[in-house]
């Protein structure tokens, strides 16, 4: 187990690097705007820009410029600085962790409760109206796109532009530190939309996964043995059929983490998506590497979690 | 709970025939299911009964609804789309009628059941003596410490070595035989009054086979229960049974406790069946001889003498008659449904144990030949 966890580590860190190469690549290919001209503002004068370009390092080759980037992070986790405002990219990140990720636990917690419920009820009465109907909304809610389902939340329930006015709206997000009940609330409809198209594909996961479960053997001998009908899915049942659930969950959670760009954007929360969407179209190299660096890590960890879990989950499984 | 005593007092084999009310009355049982291709007949009324202390066999090939019957008894067939009816009378209440709460109180406790496929019968995720705990817990009021510490006594029981260590590992830890008498094992947690065991030697391999019968056979004596044993071969009813039902396509066509029935079967489906098991005595010349086709589908079944499109002795009436469950001549607890006459019956069986084909025996008989 231990040196299959240290091989995990190793070949993670290896496709760190990879992510990193071909990000640098793709975002020196890209037809973006010159940093340089861009942090120069008004003063563009070709001295001060090729003053900035040496500043920057721009103007050494590729493949120095990426040396010296990942000697930066390898050695120091030294993510650079950000063009414009000069600060360093890993504070930059770490400032906007705390939202990101209350956005993305908390919206876990919310699609987890909801898909498992709903997923649990449509299996245990697959088939029936009530099963088609929540099914049907859940194939809706997995096509709604985010951003629409968050302009429709402003729209109806915000305090300030809605309909009704029930929900703080967007820019309402304050730190959990400074006023837990307004972080609270403000985050409730982010929470929602971050969770509805979730929730839905786990409801869906769920159902098919209790629906094979109910029909192995085990689950005849659990009837047999006398068992309560409630004890035989919730235990018997469920304990086969969330495992794989497990393993989603894992992956999802990290892969949010990364990419909440369109909930933070819609409702104004200062987390890791934004600063991201802010430094692509500033073409703030350092901080998209950052960041996108950032995201990948999680996800490589989150796998390498899974499957740690995995064997706990599952004692047939044991790595070697 | 093995005392010499018990064991004295054990009824021999064949010699005492039962006595008093039995433990389980099936009377006309019928369980239907509704799909979408039509009504299942999977069990068209069948009676039989269990006594105290003996053994049932049941035979038949897949599909002949030995296992729904047996199911249906605990009520584990029960769905929106089963339509049940009969009596199932168990210690003279009527399980087919029971509530599902009434039902939970008899399954794992006065009843228990044991299934086919050891590999894929227990929990992979739970240690085999959390799930024997979970049997005991289920029906009594006993701390996790001393359930924990019958279920080492029962695996130790049913000759599992090493029982303190075995209860905390998981099932795949288990060959498919020592699976087996896992299952026996929680079967046995709460001392059932009748065990279910449903083809309980068919996915194992034969010497562990001859095992698991032997030690259900030496469970029977030391607690005294009746055994169900359903199963197609008659190798294991031929061990283990008292008395004998063969069902087919969701009836019971023969019924007769053991030694009647080996000594003369008295239905070609019976007959079928034992010419298509080799024997070890049997001269190498001795041919096999398979039933014919397969099993009718059971939306669908055939008219007449269900059995009459595979019967090598089906005359043209066959096709039109059903024929009913009836005492032979000279043996009131021997029962079949055939309607062939007896005497043509003795006929044929005399002629196929000498070793004669299905169509020589037919000629001999005096049987019209078979049309094409």
């Amino acid at each position: 187990m231990t040196s299959y966890i240290i091989r995990r580590v190793l070949w993670g860190v290896l496709l760190l690097v990879v992510v990193l190469a071909l990000l640098f690549v793709l975002f020196r290919i890209l037809p973006t705007a010159d940093p340089a001209k861009l942090r120069a503002g008004r003063l563009q004068s070709p001295k001060i820009i090729a003053e900035i370009r040496a500043d920057l390092g721009l103007n050494k080759s590729l493949p120095a410029q990426f040396w010296l980037y990942l000697k930066g992070i390898l050695f120091h986790f030294n993510l650079g600085y950000s063009y414009y405002s000069n600060a360093p990219v890993k504070e930059l990140i770490f400032d906007r962790l705390p939202a990101t990720l209350s956005l993305v636990l908390g919206g876990a917690v919310v699609w987890l409760v909801g898909g498992l419920t709903v997923g649990i009820i449509s299996a245990r009465r697959a088939g029936t109206i009530l099963d088609r109907a929540t099914m049907g909304s859940a194939l809706v809610l997995v096509s709604a796109p985010e951003y629409w389902l968050g302009l429709l939340m402003l729209f109806f329930f915000a305090q300030d532009i809605g309909k009704w006015h029930i929900f703080p709206g967007a820019g309402s997000y304050v730190p959990i530190t400074s006023d837990p009940t307004k972080w609270f609330t403000s985050l409730i409809m982010p929470w929602l939309v971050v969770a509805a198209g979730t929730a839905a594909i786990y409801a869906r996961l769920i159902r098919g996964s209790l629906l094979e479960t109910m029909g192995e053997d085990y689950i005849r001998t659990a009837r047999a043995k006398g068992l309560s009908e409630r004890r035989v899915v919730l235990r018997h049942g469920m304990r086969s059929a969330v495992t794989p659930i497990v393993t989603v969950l894992g992956i999802d959670i990290a892969v949010l983490i990364g990419s909440s760009v369109l909930v933070e954007t819609v409702f104004l929360i200062p987390g890791i998506g934004r600063l991201n969407y802010v430094a692509i179209t500033h073409s703030d190299y350092p901080i998209v590497e950052g960041t996108v660096l950032f995201a990948s890590m999680v996800v490589i960890i989150a796998n390498i979690l899974v499957d740690i879990a995995y064997a706990f989950l599952d004692p047939r499984v044991r790595y070697s | 709970m093995s005392t010499p005593a018990a064991n004295a007092a054990a009824p021999e084999r064949a010699e005492t025939g039962p006595s008093g009310e039995p433990l389980l009355r099936v009377e006309d049982l019928r369980v239907e299911f509704h799909t979408e291709d039509g009504v299942v007949h999977a069990v068209d009324g069948i009676t039989y009964q269990v006594h105290r202390g003996r053994t049932l066999g049941i035979v038949g090939e897949s599909g002949s609804g030995k296992t729904v019957a047996s199911m249906t008894t605990l009520g584990l067939t029960r769905s929106e789309n089963a339509h049940i009816s009969g009596r199932l009378l168990f210690e003279g209440k009527d399980l087919a009628t029971a509530s599902e709460d009434e039902l939970r109180r008899v399954r794992g406790n006065d009843i228990a059941m044991i299934f086919q496929d050891p590999l894929s019968s227990l929990h992979p995720f739970f240690k085999v003596g959390n799930q024997m705990i979970e049997a005991v817990r289920t029906h009594r009021e006993v701390s996790k410490k001393e359930a924990r510490a019958h279920a080492v006594e029962l695996l130790g029981l049913v000759g599992i070595p090493d029982p303190e260590r075995r209860v905390d590992q998981y099932p795949h830890e288990f060959s498919g035989g020592m699976r087996q008498r896992v299952m026996i094992a929680m079967a046995l947690s709460n001392e059932p009054k009748l065990l279910i065991a449903d083809e309980p030697t068919t996915a194992l391999d034969v010497t562990v086979q001859a095992q698991i019968l032997a030690l259900l056979e030496r469970l029977q004596r030391e607690l005294e229960m009746a055994i169900v044993i359903i199963t197609h071969d008659l190798g294991v009813v031929a061990e283990m049974a008292d008395d004998i039902a063969v069902m087919y396509a969701g009836r019971i066509v023969e019924t007769a406790p053991a030694r009647v029935m080996f000594a003369g079967p008295q239905h070609p489906y019976a007959w079928g069946l034992l010419k298509s098991i080799p024997s070890l005595g049997g001269t190498r010349k001795e041919s096999l001889v398979p039933i014919p086709g397969m099993p009718p589908s059971l939306i669908n079944r055939p008219s007449g003498c269900h059995f009459h499109p595979r019967c090598p002795y089906a005359l043209p009436d066959h096709a039109r008659i059903d024929p009913a469950l009836q005492p032979t001549p000279g043996a009131p607890e021997h029962h079949v449904a055939c309607l062939l006459e007896a005497e043509v019956r003795r006929r044929l069986w005399r002629e196929l144990s000498e070793g004669r084909t299905p169509q020589e025996a037919r000629a001999a008989a005096g049987l019209p030949p078979e049309r094409p």
